[in-house]
């Protein structure tokens, strides 16, 4: 099963952990609804429409709400520290949380304390904070974008915003990237870095480049890279190894935002409606 | 990492790894570190008060060590209390800057504009924010919530509603936004 931790954008949102469900263009769990629009439950329901693809059960979510005071954050770090049972999951996807090391490092701990160790992913705020701990390598895949590739391949950097020739045009700095982070031994398994090429990379180097079909205006969409996220994990929870799923789900991303024609003022849970059609189109053998 | 496994070595316990993620707060004397220190801990963030490294002795002979991430919501605080800071700094590496370059790309219609890990889109004939992107801290969600959909000119500044540096980085985003924009 697939499990997700993250938090939705609403003081107040309580602590929930259970399997969510999608209705009208938004996430259900436990009696609560957030809209898909942005962030955690961009991520959630992407993953759900490529589970229903898949034929694969709902996801499971962790989620609490804040709107960057941390509070949310510390709320449901203590929560996972005490209740988390990892080897529930085969996949356990950490997202926009508030990034503090000393609980990322005892969530860690405990992960490494099951008997079962499911595949990890993180993306946004707790890849911030798994590289700022120095246990990268605990991860079996990141998914940052070319900004983010370049804050960790800045050894100092303790968040993106002062990160060190931070050059803004750095898709052709990226093999060289690529070896500074691996170079470094701070670095996860793998990484899906999200761009207007997608990279599928590993210690050894790019294994892949996905690069179409284009469609310019994903990069100002809010929340394409959560649905990449959501469908690389939907696909690895499925049983699918990581370096085949990270291929297919940046094809099913591309595919989405091409069928649902995105411009610039698209928002992402126009995108998530194709998601099914694309992940289908991107399973068929070329 | 190699800057992190030295500090790794100079520092106790589990602090070490805390210190990668916290910041510096720079000031004129040390009043104004008491000061701030007061307003500061009356709101419950986790601070201390210690010496500066060399790197940053231009004020007074204290600084005060916070959580970097929530560098937007503290500047705000202290500013409002008339304690601005002379300089916020990592802790990983007090000379580090912010990124302070913009990308602006053209779509036709829209204008997209980027400050390191933020991007704004703005429909360029209705003003109106069309899209936020980028990011990883918890408010990026809240705030893009906050803003798409109304004019930048009627937007709430993600300085004001906002905490951490994603939130500053898109304060200079929106910034930049308005200055591209509103003197057309």
């Amino acid at each position: 099963m697939l499990a997700v931790v993250g938090t939705v954008p609403e003081q107040g949102f309580p602590l929930v952990a259970g399997k969510i469900t999608l209705r009208d263009r938004s996430i259900c769990i436990q009696g609560r609804t957030a809209p898909v629009n942005r962030g955690t439950p961009a991520l959630l329901a992407a993953a759900a429409r490529a589970a229903e693809a898949l034929g694969q059960e709902e996801p499971f979510a962790f989620l609490i709400g804040d709107v960057g005071r941390g509070d949310g954050s510390r709320e449901l770090y203590r929560y996972l520290v005490e209740h988390l049972r990892p080897d529930d999951f085969r996949t356990l996807v950490f997202h926009y949380l508030q990034p503090i090391v000393e609980w990322h490092d005892k969530i860690l701990a405990r992960i490494e304390g099951a008997a079962v160790r499911p595949l990890l992913i993180a993306d946004a705020g707790y890849m911030y904070v798994a590289k700022m701990s120095g246990r990268s390598a605990a991860y079996d895949l990141f998914t940052p974008d070319i900004g983010e590739l370049a804050f960790l391949a800045d050894e100092i950097a303790p968040h993106p915003f002062y990160t060190r020739g931070f050059i803004l045009h750095e898709q052709d700095r990226v093999p060289d990237m690529i070896a500074a982070i691996y170079g470094r031994g701070n670095a996860p398994a793998c990484m899906l870095v999200k761009g207007s090429r997608d990279y599928f990379v590993t210690r050894a180097g790019i294994q892949a480049v996905i690069d179409g079909p284009v469609t310019e205006a994903m990069e100002a969409i809010g929340g394409t890279g959560d649905t990449l996220t959501g469908i690389v994990a939907a696909l690895s929870a499925s049983g699918m190894p990581l370096p085949e799923a990270s291929v297919v789900a940046a094809k099913a991303n591309r595919l989405a935002g091409a069928h649902a024609r995105a411009t610039p003022a698209t928002q992402v849970a126009e995108i998530i409606d194709c998601v099914p059609g694309a992940l289908l189109e991107s399973l068929e053998p070329s | 990492m190699a800057a992190l496994g030295f500090l790794r070595k100079r520092s106790p316990g589990n602090r070490a790894s805390h210190n990668a993620a916290s910041g510096f707060l720079v000031f004129e004397n040390t009043s104004e570190v008491i000061r701030a220190e007061n307003i500061l801990r009356k709101q419950g963030w986790d601070i201390r008060v210690m010496g500066p490294p060399p790197e940053i002795r231009k004020g007074c002979d204290l600084v005060i060590e916070f959580p970097l991430i929530e560098e937007l919501r503290v500047r705000k605080v202290l500013e409002d209390a008339g304690l601005p800071p002379l300089e916020c700094v990592p802790v990983s590496g007090p000379l580090l800057s912010p990124v302070d370059l913009f990308r602006i790309k053209d779509f036709g219609g829209y204008l997209m504009i980027q400050a390191a890990n933020m991007k704004l889109t703005v429909d360029r004939q209705s003003l109106v924010i069309v899209n936020i992107s980028g990011g990883g801290c918890p408010d990026v969600p809240y705030i893009a919530e906050r803003m798409v959909g109304r004019r930048l000119d009627e937007a709430p500044d993600p300085r004001e509603i906002g905490h951490t540096l994603c939130g500053y980085a898109l304060q200079l985003a929106y910034e930049e936004a308005k200055t591209k924009c509103l003197q057309w």
